[in-house]
């Protein structure tokens, strides 16, 4: 375990999160070397160019089976898969049932990576107009790391980072700026 | 009830059931085994960890319903359509020169893949001359499977994929639908042979100029991968072809030597000779 406060950060998002993760990836310094782990609600089986959209400041990689999470760089969930993290740092992919009507499902990342990570994670919900994401927010937040929701106020659909909220008081909320300043803060 | 199970507990598990049945599932990826077999527990209503032990090795039933739990059976037809398309203009043109063309689609699940697959060949001319062996560890998965019954549900999807696949025909000339339901045509199962077959304890039994098995090694851990591909090397013909997943690579795997890429994007892959 290193001395840094996180050695991960997973973002959760699903309608509306893209302008926020776009502001939240684009603020980042070049040198933010915690693996940051994009969970985003997609369209099945239609090619998306979201990790075109967003490769802005980094390259956005989106793992294939056990391929090992690697310092610095930034990843994004397949299309159609749950992502999973298993405990040698390596990513795995499930393609059961749909969770919360979503694959991947925020939920099943979150908490699996509270599972590994402990509190050394950071889970990020957005934007979004279902629940998926408020249980494993929760698991990552038991697990003794944090947890950060999108101010409702500031999110286009509000329903997930309201079940957020609502399903844990130690939530801390921000606007997306703050968000941005925040994970820029952990840098060391 | 049993709201987590701890990595000795999850081993104790898995012992009883490989001693019993011999199922092995010890080296299968642990994050998303764990996560089903959770999810198993959420439904079973257990006590603690020692009635799940009791309950599996005196309750055949009850391990049957464990294993279809556990073991993902979630498939489509025409799955990934430009995964289809290149098999259709770039893999059947080359099977084609075999007077009998050999598949093996390991880890069929329900059939979804297979049908799809004999889909292609009869438009292509090649079904009457290939042999389709589809297996699965999993005789309630295969028994369906056998029966070439879909939910009509799902139909409207697949012909999408189906079209997208650069399928010319009449999507809905291959099954017959009645209410919820709908039957594939005899015609395309009778090319397929459904047999049970475990890849993490049987051998390899015939030598194929295609294997298929998309979506499988994903519930495997790294060890285990590494011996299902050798068992795949030895199961295919000089210069046959693997298909994977198209998130599954041969990247990391110990034999990736031993073949050349066809489709990087589709993981396709080609025995050398």
């Amino acid at each position: 375990m290193s001395s840094r406060p996180f050695d991960i950060v997973v973002i959760g998002g699903s309608a509306g999160s893209l302008s926020v993760i776009i502001t939240v990836v684009n603020s980042m310094p070049k040198n933010f070397c915690v693996p940051v782990v994009l969970v985003v609600h997609r369209m099945r089986n239609v090619r998306s160019e979201m990790n075109n959209i967003l490769s802005v400041n980094k390259p956005i990689i989106e793992p294939e089976d056990k391929e090992q999470i690697k310092e610095c760089c930034m990843y994004l969930a397949p299309q159609n898969y749950h992502l999973l993290v298993e405990e040698d740092y390596s990513f795995s992919l499930d393609y059961s049932e749909a969770v919360n009507f979503s694959r991947p499902s925020i939920d099943v990342t979150f908490s699996n990576v509270a599972d590994v990570y402990g509190e050394k994670a950071l889970g990020i919900l957005l934007s979004g107009a279902n629940k998926d994401g408020a249980r494993g927010l929760c698991d990552i937040i038991d697990a003794g790391g944090k947890g950060i929701v999108q101010n409702p106020d500031t999110a286009e659909y509000s329903a997930m980072p309201s079940a957020g909220i609502e399903y844990n008081k130690r939530v801390m909320i921000m606007k997306p700026e703050e968000i941005a300043a925040y994970i820029n803060s952990i840098i060391i | 009830m049993i709201s987590d199970i701890s990595k000795d507990e999850l081993q104790s598990v898995l012992d009883v059931i490989k001693a019993q049945y011999g199922y092995d599932f010890s080296d299968y990826a642990s994050a998303s085994l764990k996560r089903r077999v959770l999810r198993f527990l959420q439904s079973a209503s257990l006590k603690d960890i020692a009635e799940f032990r009791y309950r599996l090795s005196n309750d055949s039933a009850f391990f049957s319903w464990f294993v279809q739990s556990v073991t993902v059976n979630v498939t489509e037809m025409f799955r990934d359509p430009q995964f289809y398309k290149t098999m259709r203009e770039t893999v059947l043109p080359k099977l084609a020169s075999y007077p009998v063309i050999k598949i093996w689609h390991a880890g069929c699940s329900t059939g979804e893949e297979v049908y799809s697959m004999a889909i292609m060949l009869h438009e292509q001319g090649l079904l009457k001359r290939s042999r389709v062996y589809a297996t699965d560890i999993n005789p309630a998965n295969l028994e369906r499977a056998m029966s070439g019954i879909m939910s009509t549900s799902q139909m409207k999807d697949y012909t999408q994929n189906y079209i997208q696949s650069g399928g010319m025909e009449d999507f809905s000339s291959y099954y017959t639908a009645r209410y919820d339901n709908a039957i594939l045509n005899s015609e395309l199962r009778k090319s397929i042979i459904f047999s049970q077959h475990n890849l993490v304890t049987d051998a390899a039994f015939n030598e194929f100029h295609l294997v298929c098995c998309r979506n499988v090694l994903i519930y495997f851990n790294r060890t285990l991968q590494n011996r299902v591909m050798q068992l795949f090397h030895d199961s295919l013909a000089p210069l046959g072809y693997l298909a994977l997943g198209i998130k599954e690579s041969l990247l990391f795997s110990d034999i990736r030597d031993k073949f050349e890429s066809v489709s990087m994007l589709n993981k396709i892959y080609r025995r050398h000779r």
